[in-house]
């Protein structure tokens, strides 16, 4: 989709994806598999074969890698939303401490450590 | 005619359930949190509203990106908390107050508000923490008021604009002053932020200073912050900074008149700057 420079979304916050229309629709896929995740028995089905669970959620292979590599960047690139990525980090027990290191390229006690330097 | 007695913001974080669940409230790093709260248990206490309106921002619970509504109310007999995909006990479900919801979706959509209904609506932990926070034991705090939730989206954007937001409480505040029921007492709670960012290589970010100059204004002077962008929002209080939108709301629906009665600010609770504050509507 081409860009729309003329909308107030359209401004460089670095280190931030808006989340808007165009990251929506291409990530629809993805974040309808992790909202599935809300229930315990797709938290199961996706654990007992991952492939078959992203294949039936229909999964484009940038998106596939990005959940195999457990990428929480790679799966933001790939259109998923934070607020639905949080369940599949959830299948692994990791707290949002844990994916803010994952993603700063911090350890969770360093990644802890900064945000009690902002008090 | 109903009378609003005020209005009680705080953050809603996943967090908080888990620690009220193993009663944290002493521990060092929960501590300077909790303590905000004995003075708010006090004004209820006093006040005993007979209905909370909880505005609060569904986060992938009640609603996905197949429907998405900017906003939507509430009109069930009751609420669910369902699990949200991390397996954490749910709690009872909450006593509503359809009458009400009803009463206010027919004055705001005449007042040229698009409303979503919703006679079915899983509530998440954005609703739940903080009526655990205000009501401990809540849905079995012998005071627990009957509720209305409203949601307001903030998963994708376009979300509202501040003013939007702020207008959307004058809305309500109509509403809710013309519901018919004799000596009924409303409060009205706006739950989300402060400052805080999840995703992305800027996840971690706080902006104290932009909190403060948030919580300044909003009690005596709330247009001001109707200036800013929803872009400028994004950039100084974070991505999910912006669930400030759901404080614009309540303090729409408080009127001009406030007086602040009691307020918390911390850095961090989880990722996140915890605020509180309640603000009594003059009599």
């Amino acid at each position: 989709m081409a860009d729309m420079p003329a909308f107030d979304y359209h401004i460089d916050i670095p280190g931030t994806t808006i989340f808007d229309g165009k990251q929506a629709m291409k990530g629809y896929a993805l974040n309808k598999m992790c909202y599935s995740f809300n229930k315990a028995e797709n938290r199961e089905a996706f654990k007992a074969d991952e492939e078959a669970f992203m294949e039936k959620y229909g999964l484009n292979d940038q998106q596939k890698q990005a959940i195999r590599d457990r990428n929480v960047l790679g799966l933001i690139e790939a259109g998923g939303n934070i607020y639905y990525l949080a369940k599949f980090a959830g299948i692994f027990g990791l707290s949002v401490q844990d994916v803010g290191g994952l993603q700063t390229g911090r350890s969770t006690e360093e990644f802890k450590d900064y945000l009690k330097s902002q008090a | 005619m109903a009378k609003i007695l005020g209005g009680i913001t705080t953050s809603h974080i996943p967090a908080v359930g888990n620690a009220i669940q193993k009663e944290l409230y002493d521990d060092p790093y929960w501590k300077p949190f909790f303590d905000g709260y004995p003075k708010v248990h006090k004004w209820i206490q006093d006040n005993k509203p007979d209905y909370v309106i909880n505005i609060y921002n569904d986060h992938g619970l009640g609603f996905f990106l197949d429907r998405m509504p900017t906003f939507a109310i509430g009109a069930a007999h009751e609420y669910k908390n369902e699990d949200e995909g991390w397996g954490l006990p749910s709690l009872d479900p909450f006593p509503g107050a359809p009458e009400l919801s009803w009463h206010i979706i027919e004055s705001m959509v005449a007042d040229e508000f698009d409303i979503t209904s919703c006679q079915e609506l899983p509530v998440d932990h954005g609703f739940v923490v903080p009526m655990q926070l205000f009501w401990p034991g809540a849905p079995h705090h012998p005071d627990m008021p009957k509720t209305v939730p409203i949601s307001a989206n903030t998963v994708q954007h376009p979300i509202p604009t501040l003013k939007r937001a702020l207008d959307f409480g004058r809305s309500l505040r109509k509403a809710l002053l013309s519901f018919p029921e004799k000596d009924a007492k409303i409060v009205v709670l706006g739950t989300g932020g402060l400052s805080h960012q999840l995703d992305g290589q800027r996840a971690g970010f706080i902006n104290k200073e932009f909190d403060q100059y948030c919580l300044e204004n909003i009690v005596h002077n709330p247009d001001e912050l109707t200036k800013i962008s929803r872009m400028e929002l994004v950039e100084k209080a974070g991505a999910q900074g912006t669930e400030f939108l759901m404080w614009m709301m309540m303090r729409g629906a408080l009127g001009d008149d406030v007086t602040e009665i009691t307020r918390n600010y911390h850095i961090p609770i989880s990722n996140t700057a915890a605020g509180t504050l309640l603000l009594e509507c003059a009599a």
